[in-house]
């Protein structure tokens, strides 16, 4: 027999029982379609992340003052000490290390802003003229912070959009005066519309001269110091390097964490790959029901069809042929139903990038890969008892019917 | 051609050895035509089955065309089942879904025949037998003497030396019978073996040699001609 006659044969007793046979495509198509829809989903928020994190700057290593000791309680602790601060002039140091490309010393603060009659609390960070390069930040109208002696405190201020447009109105705003607690500021850029990253919003943000944002808020102590390597292969001497400066700087203590973005990155990448992994096993469950319901439903062809394989063997079709024929249906049944599940899947997928378009879902070859094996697989493997039983029965009782 | 020597068939009904043939010793010749009757139970059915190597022998030897068919494995059997034996079934036995022409198809498709030549051949039967205007009619489109020539097309199309037929006439009324009887009659002719078990002793005595079977035994052998 040949294959072609074998793939009609059995499409043809496919045929023959339509509902039935709609029934467990649809079963295998709902299983092929959830693993594609869950992994999509999964891997669409590992995407996600992944983004959000690059959009805070490239090969970035980020310094903050104190350490978090995992053995036991420091000894300042229990002294009630809070943490050595982190200079202008430690950040200023970190430069020297061949490996660090450039730095933006970052201290943040909210304060009352306001123009004329308007005024909100805003959150102001204070920062030098290389935090626009350093965060990937870009700007919408004038210019960023100027680019100079970093002790010096220029009034000059950044405004983000959503703080332009609330202040401002229709008018640019660029060169006019506003307040920051009692001090007055001249507006000299407004930043780009970028939206969220990361639960930040820089549109609802004032940036103004690191030094200013120390008088303003009456400290000499950093936030964070964002800190770029010069390459991706850099990030770790740059660390190690930005460690040993520190340590040197604070008479050989070391109390600052350096963290870095890739291993942040690195982390969260592992967690949400492992969460992919889970959901799309989870779907994958579904697929093995669906193969128990090929193999039940296999199982009861094989028993309303006795006489037609009594028949067969008697047309001198042997056992190996009759086995075949089940394959060949079980084989076709999950072939169409992973191809349905997988436009189903992808329709899914175009469904929820439409809903959130955010998200930048798509199922991963794996996984496509995975749901068709594992469909495929299951169909196989629950249609060998049926097909099996169809073959060794006696043609004899077959053909009675019993 | 076929010969069957001291062949018995039993079974085993709960706990019990029950024969359902016993000793036979037959022989049959190309071009014979032979009915088997007998009541019930008598064992007509499992010697057609044992011909038909549907069934085995418990013990005894079945020779068909000189070779000894009675340890073939499975696929020898379903080979000499394919070339050699057609089957036709008192309730015809048609593949519902399929077509008139598809089910005279089906030992050509399962014998492996390209194409091409299984259309030839189909076409040929469909005309012989007078079923071109039905040929794409389902089983359940078609009359009972219509089904039965769709049968014995099919039984023929793989050009058997033995045909047999069990009760053929059983879902027939008189005159359908009497078609397909002339049918069967004219494959006699073209040196098909013909062994038919029938309950009706008009139909069973066309035939040149008459089988009489009881309890698993030919009692008597009568003939037109012998």
């Amino acid at each position: 027999m040949k294959l072609l006659d074998v793939v009609q044969f059995a499409s043809g007793s496919l045929r023959g029982s339509r509902s039935r046979t709609l029934l467990m495509i649809l079963a295998m198509s709902i299983g092929v379609a959830s693993v594609v829809v869950l992994t999509a989903l999964g891997e669409g928020a590992r995407r996600y992340v992944v983004n959000q994190f690059s959009s805070l700057g490239t090969n970035l290593i980020i310094v903050f003052p104190g350490r978090t000791e995992t053995a036991g309680i420091g000894p300042g602790m229990l002294l009630g000490q809070i943490p050595r601060e982190l200079s202008l002039d430690d950040a200023q140091a970190l430069l020297r290390s061949p490996a660090i490309r450039r730095i933006a010393p970052l201290t943040i603060g909210t304060s009352q802003i306001s123009q004329n009659a308007l005024n909100r609390e805003v959150v102001v960070l204070g920062s030098t003229a290389e935090m626009l390069k350093v965060r990937h930040m870009s700007m919408g109208l004038g210019q960023f912070l100027p680019a100079g002696d970093v002790h010096s405190s220029e009034s000059v201020c950044v405004l983000g959009s959503k703080i332009r447009r609330e202040l401002f109105g229709d008018d640019s705003g660029i060169g006019s005066w506003v307040r920051l607690g009692d001090r007055r500021f001249r507006v000299i850029g407004v930043l780009a519309n970028q939206g969220e990253s990361m639960g930040f919003n820089t549109d609802e943000i004032v940036i103004i001269p690191v030094a200013s944002a120390h008088l303003l808020f009456n400290t000499s102590g950093l936030f964070r110091i964002l800190v770029e390597a010069k390459s991706r292969d850099t990030i770790e001497p740059a660390k190690r390097d930005a460690e040993q400066i520190l340590t040197e700087r604070h008479h050989g203590e070391r109390d600052v964490t350096v963290i870095t973005q890739d291993a942040v990155l690195a982390t969260f990448d592992r967690i949400l790959r492992a969460l992919t992994l889970a959901v799309g096993g989870i779907a994958a469950i579904s697929l093995a029901v669906a193969g128990v319901l090929i193999m039940n439903v296999m199982l009861i062809a094989v028993s309303q069809r006795v006489k037609e394989i009594g028949l067969l063997k008697a047309l001198g079709a042997p056992a190996a042929q009759i086995r075949k024929l089940f394959f060949a249906e079980a084989v076709l049944l999950s072939g169409i139903g992973s191809v349905a599940g997988l436009i189903l899947g992808q329709a899914g997928v175009l469904v929820i990038a439409k809903l959130y378009p955010a998200l930048p879902v798509s199922a991963p070859w794996w996984a496509v890969l995975a749901a068709i094996a594992t469909s495929l697989g299951t169909g196989i493997l629950f249609s060998v008892w049926p097909a099996r039983r169809a073959a060794l029965l006696d043609p004899v009782t077959a053909l009675a019917g019993r | 051609m076929i010969q069957f020597e001291q062949v018995s068939r039993s079974f085993t009904v709960g706990d019990q050895q029950v024969a359902a043939l016993r000793d036979i010793n037959l022989s049959i010749a190309a071009g014979d035509y032979v009915s088997i009757m007998g009541p019930s139970g008598s064992g007509k059915s499992t010697l057609l089955n044992l011909i038909g190597l549907l069934d085995r022998p418990s013990s005894g030897i079945y020779k068909l065309d000189g070779g000894n068919v009675t340890d073939l494995d499975d696929k020898q059997q379903a080979r000499v089942r394919s070339e050699k034996i057609g089957f036709v079934f008192q309730s015809f036995h048609l593949v519902p879904r399929l077509t008139a022409r598809m089910n005279i198809e089906l030992p050509l498709i399962l014998a492996g025949i390209p194409p091409a030549e299984r259309k030839i051949r189909v076409t040929e039967l469909l005309e012989n037998y007078g079923l071109n205007d039905r040929a794409d009619h389902r089983p359940d489109q078609l009359s009972g003497g219509q089904r039965q020539r769709v049968a014995i097309a099919r039984a023929t199309s793989m050009h058997p030396a033995v045909l047999l037929a069990d009760e053929p006439t059983g879902n027939l009324d008189q005159t359908t019978g009497k078609e397909v009887i002339n049918l069967l009659e004219q494959l006699v002719e073209q040196k098909v073996a013909l062994i038919m078990v029938t309950h009706d002793p008009a139909i069973g005595g066309r035939a040149k040699r008459q089988l009489h079977m009881v309890d698993g035994q030919i009692v008597s052998e009568t003939g037109l001609t012998a």
